[in-house]
């Protein structure tokens, strides 16, 4: 065997060692790599009261209700819903269908005190146009959440309306 | 990239400069061979970024949503798309360096990562300004952002390491060491928003036929990537034609003080 083979052969053995010790150490970390917890999550497991974590989803359709400083919202995986109550400033992105992810408590009601909200939008972009004719045409409604399949909008070309 | 076949000879193994016979390994073949690429390389980067950056900046459409901040984009993802390509790469030229003891791979590696550090940075920068108005937060501490930063950590400890020795070509091995061990972080960087829910959405450009993004959108973004491909290889080409250059000077340099000495 030359050097050089061997210096291949040690390498690749140790990238296979390396790669086998961090997808374990990942797996064994899997829970505490996720940034957020979805409502079927706490569901299936609440979190100990008074312990603070984030709750994420897409803001449920119809249940914005804005009530002085404080803004209630339900937050929604499509299994599973979860109040929350926010007082705060909110950001640009946050409405009905938007994915959000949510900081803080269970209250003992089971409802869940933000202490933050973070918007969290979604991969695809288009232009208005784009977004106006899908809504017309009836194929989206941004409030129940995500763009039909792109292959269906990304080439689109509407006309642009002018004066706007 | 790969070095020529001669696999057998004895000088291959010595880790002379120039004394090797690979065919790029060779310094004046590699400056000779390189002279005319530089310009083109340079010339093409500045159109492309030009047209790119016009595209982007005036004629693409904002988003539906994000309004004008989607601009950022045309800067970001491209410093995201080459932070990882330019790690890949310095992970190949780390293999060559620990196999065939490539010089002109550990020379490339240690004028690269400075410049691989700086894309990463600024792939950092854009996101946070970026996520500030959008998400409502410059930072947080989800699997993406924080996998990147640990990417921007490895191309600074590489361009520290290989300087921290007195023997260069000490440096050059224990930074394609340290290169190698980095590469369990790319598959990181880029299945985090899968393999784990992350504040960061998922890729847009998964698969060719459909993206998620308009085309009015994808275009200008393909054509800065682009762009800013062809000065990031005018960058790291330039340096290390200038490194290739230094060490001939300094070793010309050797040469002339030994003769004196001889001579005194």
């Amino acid at each position: 065997m030359t050097r050089k083979k061997r210096r291949l052969y040690i390498l690749l053995l140790c990238a296979i060692g390396l790669g086998s010790a961090t997808a374990l150490t990942l797996t064994a970390f899997q829970d505490n790599l996720v940034f957020f917890r979805s409502p079927s999550d706490i569901a299936r497991e609440a979190p100990p009261p008074g312990r603070a974590f984030r709750l994420g989803g897409l803001v449920e359709a119809g249940s914005v209700e804005r009530g002085g400083a404080t803004i209630r919202f339900r937050v929604t995986d499509g299994a599973s819903t979860i109040p929350v109550t926010f007082t705060g400033v909110l950001p640009d992105l946050f409405r009905e269908g938007q994915g959000v992810v949510a900081q803080g408590v269970m209250r003992p009601d089971g409802s869940f005190a933000a202490r933050e909200v973070l918007a969290r939008h979604d991969e695809t972009y288009m232009p208005p146009e784009v977004a106006d004719a899908l809504k017309r045409s009836g194929h989206w409604n941004p409030a129940q959440g995500a763009p039909p399949p792109a292959a269906s909008w990304n080439t689109l070309t509407p006309e642009r309306r002018s004066g706007s | 990239m790969l070095p020529g076949v001669d696999a057998t000879s004895p000088s291959a193994r010595l880790p002379r400069p120039g004394g090797s016979l690979h065919r790029f390994a060779n310094p004046g073949r590699f400056l000779r061979l390189t002279e005319s690429w530089l310009p083109v390389l340079a010339v093409a980067a500045v159109l492309v970024l030009g047209w790119g950056a016009a595209w982007g900046l005036a004629y693409a459409p904002p988003d539906w949503q994000q309004g004008e901040t989607v601009r950022i984009m045309f800067v970001h993802v491209p410093m995201a798309w080459l932070a990882m390509g330019g790690y890949a790469g310095l992970a190949i030229l780390s293999v060559m360096s620990l196999i065939w003891r490539h010089p002109l791979a550990d020379l490339t590696a240690r004028e690269l990562s400075p410049i691989g550090a700086a894309v990463t940075a600024l792939c950092l920068i854009t996101g946070s300004l970026w996520g500030r108005p959008m998400w409502g937060t410059w930072w947080v501490w989800d699997a993406r952002l924080t996998s990147v930063l640990v990417l921007f950590f490895l191309w600074l400890g590489h361009a520290a390491l290989v300087r921290a020795f007195d023997d260069p070509e000490r440096g050059a091995r224990m930074g394609a060491i340290l290169a190698l061990i980095g590469v369990v972080n790319l598959p990181i960087v880029k299945f985090s928003v899968d393999w784990w829910n992350t504040l960061h959405q998922p890729a847009s450009l998964t698969r060719i036929n459909a993206p998620g993004m308009h085309v009015d959108i994808l275009y200008p973004l393909l054509v800065c990537a682009v762009g800013f491909s062809l000065a990031f290889a005018a960058l790291v080409l330039a340096a290390t034609r200038a490194a290739v250059m230094e060490r001939r000077l300094r070793a010309l340099q050797m040469a002339a003080a030994r003769r004196a000495e001889v001579v005194g």
